[in-house]
């Protein structure tokens, strides 16, 4: 967790340094602010597995010495099939299409997108931990 | 819906025990149902390089309209329409998503060890939006104003409702929204894959450059695409709801525009491009038979490639006369120092080899010469005042074609390279010479000539030039290369062709290749291992199968000793 | 639009094309006008004293000693820059290209003998190097020499091409909008405008080795004012001012036009800029003033803006015959 912890944290510290010596140079918004932003993306992940990292014991994938044996646990749940993010996508395609050629296409745009939240949260219910 | 509920048992390289495995259905409806990062995968690479195939065709009418002065087979309307399409498709339909979602959906996976992408139906859900984004940008074409027209750019206030009307801009600007956010779901796939998903003992700095270099361009994807979406949100409200963010008349700024669309286009440049060195450090060890120069520096440079490049936005805006000219110069300039320790890693790795020149190799190596083309141009163009002389020139558009078609033969490398992985098929070598040579050919007759027209004066998005101009032999040249080029992609096609009808079987490793995705069978069943070897080195498979091979003690210590020190 | 006695210049005419033999500028080789022979001297030694011991920055100083001191290397397809601002331009273009031939000649001969030498010869396992790590600080330690002289030379010549000195010898004011331009010689009564979209190309009449402060403002997108054979080009945008300086050096007829794509007519987007003589100029400046074919009711403002005052501050709103658009004052912005 160290190395992406710090790979975040470095993001955050280059784009902070950066920024600031921009925004003295130049005085400018739009490039201080989307530079300030993109410390704050390195920051906020990388601070939170940066804590973590402190506290808590390497994981397998950590480890340089771990044996495939070592990860043997749940590594989690994966769906083969579903239908739902197919008809999300159609659903938010529509919606994005009512917004030039006007509402007719957006009722059944959210109509779709709403049964697509729809089965995938019966989806996950019934799968378990999704 | 089936679930798979994933363990790894005990005991070195088990069979995870995938119980509730199900092959699912076929045809069609797996196609759209299926959550399995491999099918997506190759929905991504097909889909895209159709959208490669339309791109192009609209290159070689661009070039066919070119090749002679006062030329007039399309309307100035229908050029305009034709450079933006080409642009849009080329950069955003195509090379960005036929590398970072298509092999990567594809390999990434494998290469850490992994049964699948970390979100699967985010995964899916990801291609639906790509899919449906790339079919709502070309089909500006059917409306009765055209497709959009203002270049691929999009500068305000020349994409507002009054300069640029009609139902195609707005299309286009949709189907980037929507296309983005395919984009930010595959970026945020990619990161947690390659956090969480590892398998046990690879570690960070055992991950292969191409998965590397995939975490990064995830990194930058999340960084750029917000940017571009919220633009062209924007974009839209100026366009449709009464805002005048980029119109003067209003109290907006138009040079907004171009910061927000530049703080997303150069990143997006290197979304594009650090895939491709990706693939290019993967394979050139491969055919070398060692391993890779300089594995750590490699990444290093990549993240300072990609770092810098988030902080050079404006070397596009020099020659606006309201940026900081010597900051972005300077970070310009700076790219080239990580670049070039890209090249000389590269080399270094050919060094004392035992180089194979299959088709793979033979394109990495194109990839080398026309990159270096277009790196060496691009640090000229670093230079404001040269990029004064050569702004919006023809030596820009040659500069990045360069790049670009540097990447493509990458690409196609990667084909050679991956194609046997995901169809248990090999692709015919001979012919796949023919296509390199075709293709390396091809691309410098056409753009070469570029980088003289654009110093002599021709300006890019033009539609045609008098004869008094001088411009004309130089063009003829150009397009001719075109055509090499499409009989390289048409060569390409005819290759899936014959490897459909007449299959040669590859086997698991058909090239004595490093990385885990070889460690496998192919395809890959699903949930893709059914074991796996142990992990000591970027290179376990090679490892496995070259015992006596493995890294001495040195590379070993050094590697080791640096993974857990960060 | 073109003025009495001078020939029409066709559209797209990419060589200068001198006007008065008695004036037909002197060879380019061993030409140095806009940076004296001592000067440049002067700026390499300072540049090489602190680095002496690194032998790149003596290749690459070198290469740009040669140039800046004698220009008799290739152009390397460039134009040699038709102003002194693009001289300089094209002198920092000749350095940089040589040292990027020499890169690359170096990366390529690598390449070639990587690939030629070491071609797959057995099938025995070559030995396993994977890191030596003095190499790999040397190949990021000597392309950060060459970067940053580089960067040293680009910010010299980036200063010549952007000075703004005092007392230009006239300021015009182009507008460009969709799909032509307006040069308007502040100070004068003389507004010419045109577009080729309806077959009338203005003309810029600058006069030679004078030095003109261009002020260039859009009127709707944004466009891009760009002299080929200047070695030059610079955006015209909605809402900003930009302000650059010209000094044409050679008597002579130049092709320019719109670079940054603006919309339909973007390939007619032309101009002509025509480089005659400090009298040529003046007198054509007064012929043109009385001049009914040249559009030139110039109204408030213009009378009072002295060419440095302009050139410091405040713009005088336009308008013309046409009554076409008045054009937008300056925002100045922090950045600028």
């Amino acid at each position: 967790m160290k190395v992406e912890a710090w790979f975040l944290v470095g993001l955050a510290v280059f784009f902070g340094l950066v920024g600031a010596v921009y925004w003295f140079l130049s005085y400018e918004d739009a490039g201080s602010v989307m530079l300030a932003g993109t410390a704050l993306l390195g920051l906020l992940p990388g601070g939170y597995y940066l804590w973590w990292s402190r506290r808590m014991s390497p994981r397998p994938e950590d480890r340089s010495d771990a044996t495939i044996a070592s990860g043997a646990s749940v590594i989690g749940a994966f769906p083969s099939t579903s239908l739902w993010p197919f008809v999300a996508g159609l659903g938010f395609a529509l919606v994005a299409l009512a917004l030039i050629f006007g509402l007719w296409t957006a009722l059944p745009g959210f109509s779709l997108v709403f049964t697509a939240m729809v089965g995938f949260i019966r989806e996950s219910r019934r799968g378990g931990a999704v | 819906m089936t679930q798979a509920v994933l363990e790894r048992p005990p005991g070195r390289g088990d069979l995870p025990s995938d119980v509730h495995h199900d092959e699912g259905p076929s045809g069609i409806l797996k196609w759209l149902t299926s959550t399995d990062h491999k099918v997506i995968g190759k929905s991504y690479l097909i889909t895209s390089f159709i959208f490669f195939v339309i791109g192009g065709a609209m290159a070689l009418v661009i070039r066919a309209q070119l090749s002679s002065p006062n030329n007039a087979l399309v309307s100035q309307h229908q050029y305009n329409e034709l450079f933006t399409m080409h642009g849009s498709i080329m950069l955003l339909l195509f090379a960005g998503p036929f590398a970072f979602a298509g092999f990567a959906n594809y390999f990434v996976p494998l290469q850490v060890g992994a049964p699948d992408m970390a979100f699967p139906r985010l995964n899916a859900l990801s291609y639906w939006l790509f899919l449906s984004g790339g079919l709502i940008m070309i089909s500006g074409f059917l409306t009765t104003g055209g497709a959009a027209d203002f270049g691929w750019v999009a500068y305000a206030p020349l994409s507002n409702a009054t300069n640029s009307p009609g139902a195609g801009a707005d299309m286009w600007i949709i189907a980037l929204i929507l296309t983005g956010f395919s984009a930010i779901f595959t970026g945020v796939n990619i990161v947690t894959t390659v956090f969480y998903l590892r398998a046990p003992g690879m570690t960070m700095f055992r991950v292969p450059i191409f998965t590397w270099n995939m975490l990064v361009v995830a990194i930058l994807i999340l960084i750029a695409f917000p940017v571009l979406t919220s633009a062209l949100v924007m974009l839209f409200a100026d366009r449709h709801f009464g805002t005048h963010i980029f119109e003067v008349q209003g109290g907006g700024v138009p040079v907004l525009w171009q910061h927000l669309f530049w703080f997303f286009g150069h990143p997006e440049v290197y979304i594009i491009a650090l895939p491709y060195f990706g693939m290019v450090t993967d394979i050139i060890p491969v055919f070398s038979r060692k391993p890779l120069f300089g594995y750590k520096g490699m990444i290093f440079a990549t993240m300072a490639i990609a770092a810098l490049s988030t902080g050079v936005w404006a070397h596009h805006m020099f020659t606006t006369g309201v940026v900081l000219l010597p900051f972005f110069s300077l970070m310009s300039y700076l790219i080239a120092v990580p670049t070039g320790i890209k090249f000389f890693n590269w080399i270094a790795t050919m060094w004392r080899g035992q180089i194979r020149f299959t088709a793979s190799m033979l394109f990495c190596i194109g990839f080398l010469l026309t990159f270096l083309v277009g790196g060496l141009t691009g640090v000229l163009l670093a230079s404001p005042p040269i990029d004064f002389a050569t702004h919006d020139t023809y030596f820009v558009v040659a500069h990045f074609h360069s790049v670009v078609m540097a990447l493509v033969m990458a690409g196609v490398g990667a084909i050679f390279y991956w194609y046997p992985k995901i169809t248990n098929r090999m692709l015919n070598e001979t012919l796949g010479k023919a296509t390199f040579w075709f293709m390396f050919i091809g691309a410098n007759v056409t753009f070469m000539p570029q980088y003289l027209l654009g110093l002599r004066g021709m300006p890019r998005r033009i539609a045609t030039y008098p004869a008094s101009s001088g411009f004309a032999t130089l063009n003829l040249v150009s397009s001719a290369g075109a055509m090499l080029i499409a009989i390289s992609a048409l060569l390409l096609l005819w290759n899936f062709w014959i490897s459909w009808r007449k299959p040669v079987p590859a086997g698991d490793n058909p090239w004595d290749a490093h990385t885990l995705e070889w460690a496998t069978t192919s395809p890959p069943p699903h949930h893709n291992f059914n074991s796996l070897p142990p992990i000591r080195s970027e290179r376990p498979v090679w490892d496995a199968n070259h015992p006596e091979a493995a890294l001495t003690s040195h590379g070993a210590s050094l590697k080791s000793a640096g993974g857990d020190a960060l | 639009m073109c003025a009495a006695g001078i020939p029409s210049v066709g559209a797209f005419r990419f060589c200068s094309v001198n006007m008065d033999s008695s004036r037909r500028a002197r060879p380019e080789t061993g030409f140095v006008q806009g940076m004296p022979i001592s000067s440049s001297r002067r700026i390499i030694r300072s540049l090489v004293r602190p680095l002496e011991a690194r032998s790149a920055v003596y290749i690459t100083a070198a290469a740009a000693a040669l140039l800046l001191a004698g220009c008799n290397a290739p152009t390397f397809g460039a134009y040699r820059g038709a102003t002194t601002q693009g001289h300089a331009t094209f002198k920092l273009w000749q350095g940089s290209v040589i040292a990027a031939l020499a890169v690359g000649a170096l990366v390529l001969g690598l390449i070639m003998w990587a690939v030629f030498r070491y071609r797959k010869t057995s099938d025995e396992i070559p030995k396993q190097t994977q890191y030596h790590l003095p190499l790999e600080i040397a190949y990021t330690v000597i392309p950060l020499i060459i970067v940053a002289v580089l960067f040293y030379f680009t910010v010299v010549t980036e200063n010549q091409v952007d000075a703004l000195p005092p007392h230009p010898a006239a300021v015009v004011k182009i507008t460009a909008f969709q799909w032509g331009w307006r040069f308007h010689y502040l100070g004068h009564h003389v507004v010419v405008e045109g577009n080729d979209v309806t077959g009338n190309v203005p003309e810029l009449v600058l006069p030679v080795g004078q030095t003109v402060r261009v002020i260039l403002v859009s009127n709707d997108v944004v466009h891009g004012f760009y002299v080929a054979a200047f070695d030059f080009s610079r955006y015209a945008l909605p809402g900003v001012t930009n302000r650059f300086d010209l000094t044409v050096r050679h008597a002579g007829t130049y092709p320019g036009r719109c670079t940054q794509f603006c919309g339909l007519y973007h390939t007619e987007m032309l101009f002509t800029v025509k480089a005659v003589t400090p009298q040529q100029f003046q007198a054509w400046l007064i012929s043109k003033a009385g001049d009914t074919r040249v559009r030139n009711t110039v109204t408030t403002g213009s009378h009072n803006a002295t060419a440095s005052g302009v050139g410091q501050a405040h713009l005088p709103r336009t308008k013309t015959s046409a009554g076409a658009v008045s054009v937008q004052p300056a925002r100045v912005r922090k950045a600028a």
